[in-house]
């Protein structure tokens, strides 16, 4: 079982949502990123989203372009996230699955083919390319297919009926709910649309539904855990690491309270009713 | 497209793909709008009613079709080839881009759409938006990077006056792929109502199929009115390449006359060998970026470097991918011009024609200039004049150490 599949098991054994954070691999700079990622578990992270920088990411706000941007000066690129990735399991974290979300024109760069025989090798478990719908992802997934890799499709507020089939066939791992109409880290979405909309996605798949964009409240986290498998806090978090301070402490201080509150919506949603 | 190509006219195929180039790359939010647009624009296509609107607004509001012009002084100075000038730049706001927003504003109000955006670089595509939108009343954002907005100061002034909101972009470059991004972020937001006038052939399919089909308006009328004056076909066409859209509307319905050789001018800005340019065919490889793949300046880690030329136009890293196809079937020849070639340009044709070109087109009769003097005396050459020069006074003037 691929460690995505099995933290997903555990998270259904044990009755509650997980948590994904997204952070910027190497914002802002190698060795604090490095820091952050390897405390991430034991602050209750789930599962571990490492952005991948590319200089013109269209579907992000400011925050997570900033990180790019920090990232970018700091001697950020694809070699240096993969050697990230293998640094953390060489750390001993053989269980918390890493999954890169990126744009395609480094992978490209890199070439498609190499990029995930050597991301396998680092202990990447799956990865999510924005700018890859379905018809555009076959010169990819052949090679992610090969390697165990997942490939993880977006759905969004736009996926109708008739375009859902084509989105969730030949996804896995899960599939990642955008909840807003809109670039990471501005507006939040409606949670009686969210839950609307993981509920169209669960008539149609099996794969676990992570709810993402827009979060950054634990309160938010802990209202959308109560719909979907997984929430997602990126820019919320990406914004502590671009402030002044002790940035390793801070994030993980935020992370463990979005975690409490993600871990415990379910009990608490119970309790209530 | 593995087998040898019988026509140059039939791409994209139904992906969008111009052999290895073109495709959606595009975020799942904007992939059913993209699609929902090529269904639109398939169905206007065949329409009479479409083109016949169209054509009534190139007619009467545009001014077309735009003179074929015979530079008569200019081809006595350079002694070789008759020289034509395609008066793109006499077109209603002064250069080609009209011609393309006038066919996607229609398509826009076909689709329903109620707001507009675009992007723009030298500020004429963001010019002939708003232009287009203030004609059917419809609200209109363009992004401009601030760089630009500095540089081209009247184009701005142009757009506000027209009921234009103009957006600053700040990040990245601060020009016209960042105005790019900003633009495709605001789209994303804003699928619903929105339409995204792109400037140029460019950008996910199918803006790259539907803004070359726009612009081929250009060469249609080359071949009827030379045909009119000389009798024949041309033998050489000349244009300039920022994103490539007024050379495609030139080419285009001469790509499968074999006779017609066809150059195409990129921005070599401070010179190719100093990095400092925006020749993505001669300096860049390919990847994807803004929805497309497409020849791009890149580094080796495929993060995209930033272009430089005086011609704010021609400032992208990109170039649309039928060019990048054309390239590597070795059709159309791609060559540069630097900012200095295109500065004499200018000043040239304002001393021996009386027409300012814009920086844009300068640097495509930089071209005209190399070549032909070495070409007979009945060889007939038609350069696209896609745009008017009143714009870069000031970058000139700044350019020569001028104050105004």
């Amino acid at each position: 079982m691929s460690r995505i599949a099995a933290r997903f098991a555990r998270l259904r054994q044990e009755g509650r949502a997980g948590l994904v954070t997204f952070t910027m691999a190497g914002d802002p700079d190698y060795a604090t990123s490095l820091g952050i990622m390897r405390g991430l578990p034991k602050a209750g992270v789930d599962i571990i989203e490492l952005g991948v920088m590319f200089s013109d990411p269209m579907a992000d706000g400011p925050a997570v372009q900033a990180a790019g941007l920090r990232a970018h000066k700091a001697g950020a690129s694809v070699r240096r996230t993969l050697d990230m990735v293998a640094e953390f399991r060489r750390s001993g974290d053989n269980e918390t699955p890493v999954v890169l979300m990126g744009y395609f024109n480094p992978i490209y760069i890199f070439g498609a083919e190499a990029f995930c025989a050597e991301a396998k090798k680092a202990g990447v478990d799956g990865l999510i390319v924005v700018d890859l719908p379905p018809e555009e992802d076959h010169e990819l997934r052949p090679h992610a297919i090969a390697n165990g890799l997942d490939i993880i499709r977006l759905a969004t507020p736009t996926t109708d009926a008739a375009r859902l089939p084509k989105v969730v066939e030949g996804a896995s791992g899960f599939i990642y709910y955008v909840a807003v109409l809109g670039i990471t880290g501005t507006k939040s979405g409606a949670i009686e649309q969210i839950q609307e909309s993981v509920e169209r996605i669960r008539k149609s798949t099996d794969l676990p539904i992570v709810v993402g964009f827009g979060i950054k409240t634990p309160e938010q986290a802990a209202e959308v855990a109560r719909v979907a498998d997984a929430a997602v806090v990126g820019s919320a978090l990406v914004e502590i690491i671009g402030g002044k301070g002790d940035t390793v402490r801070s994030a993980l201080r935020f992370v463990e309270g979005v975690a409490n509150a993600v871990h415990s919506s379910r009990r608490k949603a119970k309790a209530d009713a | 497209m593995a087998t040898s190509v019988n026509s140059y006219r039939t791409g994209p195929d139904e992906r969008g793909h111009f052999g290895l180039y073109g495709g959606r790359y595009v975020a799942e939010t904007l992939m059913p709008l993209i699609l929902e647009v090529e269904r639109a624009y398939n169905a206007a296509k065949v329409d009479p009613d479409f083109h016949r609107e169209l054509n009534y607004y190139l007619k009467y509001y545009v001014g077309r079709p735009s003179p074929l012009y015979f530079a008569e002084r200019l081809t006595r100075q350079l002694g070789g080839a008759k020289v034509y000038f395609k008066r793109d730049e006499l077109n209603h706001t002064g250069a080609h881009k009209i011609n393309n927003c006038m066919g996607q504003i229609l398509l826009a109000r076909r689709m329903g759409k109620t707001r507009i955006i675009a992007e723009t670089g030298a500020g004429q595509h963001g010019v002939a938006t708003a232009t287009v939108c203030a004609l059917f009343n419809l609200p209109c954002t363009i992004y401009m990077g601030s760089t630009d907005i500095e540089r081209q100061a009247p184009n701005v002034f142009r757009m506000k006056l027209l009921g234009a909101e103009v957006k600053p972009v700040t990040s990245g470059s601060a020009t016209l792929k960042d105005a790019m991004n900003d633009a495709l972020r605001d789209w994303v937001a804003n699928v619903e109502n929105t339409y995204y006038i792109i400037g140029t052939a460019a950008g996910p399919h199918p803006f790259p199929m539907l803004v070359r089909d726009f612009q081929s308006v250009i060469g249609e009328e080359v071949r009827k009115q030379l045909h009119e004056m000389e009798g024949r076909l041309p033998d050489t066409l000349v244009a300039c390449i920022g994103g490539g859209s007024n050379a495609l509307g030139l080419f285009h319905p001469f790509l499968d006359d074999r006779s017609v050789s066809m150059v195409a001018v990129e921005a070599a800005g401070l010179g190719l060998e100093t990095g400092k340019h925006a020749a993505s065919l001669t300096g860049g490889k390919p990847g994807v970026l803004h929805g497309n793949r497409t020849y791009l300046l890149q580094d080796d880690d495929g993060q995209i470097t930033e272009a430089h030329s005086i011609s704010a136009g021609l400032d992208y890293p990109g170039i649309g991918p039928e060019h990048s196809w054309l390239h590597d079937l070795k059709r159309v020849e791609y060559v540069s011009a630097t900012d200095q070639e295109a500065l004499d340009a200018f000043k040239l044709l304002a001393k021996i024609e009386g027409i300012l070109p814009a920086l844009e087109p300068a640097h495509a009769l930089a071209e005209v200039i190399k070549r032909a003097p070495n070409l007979p005396k009945d060889h007939l050459l038609v350069m696209n004049l896609c745009g008017r020069g009143d714009k870069d006074v000031f970058t000139v003037a700044a350019a020569l150490g001028i104050k105004l």
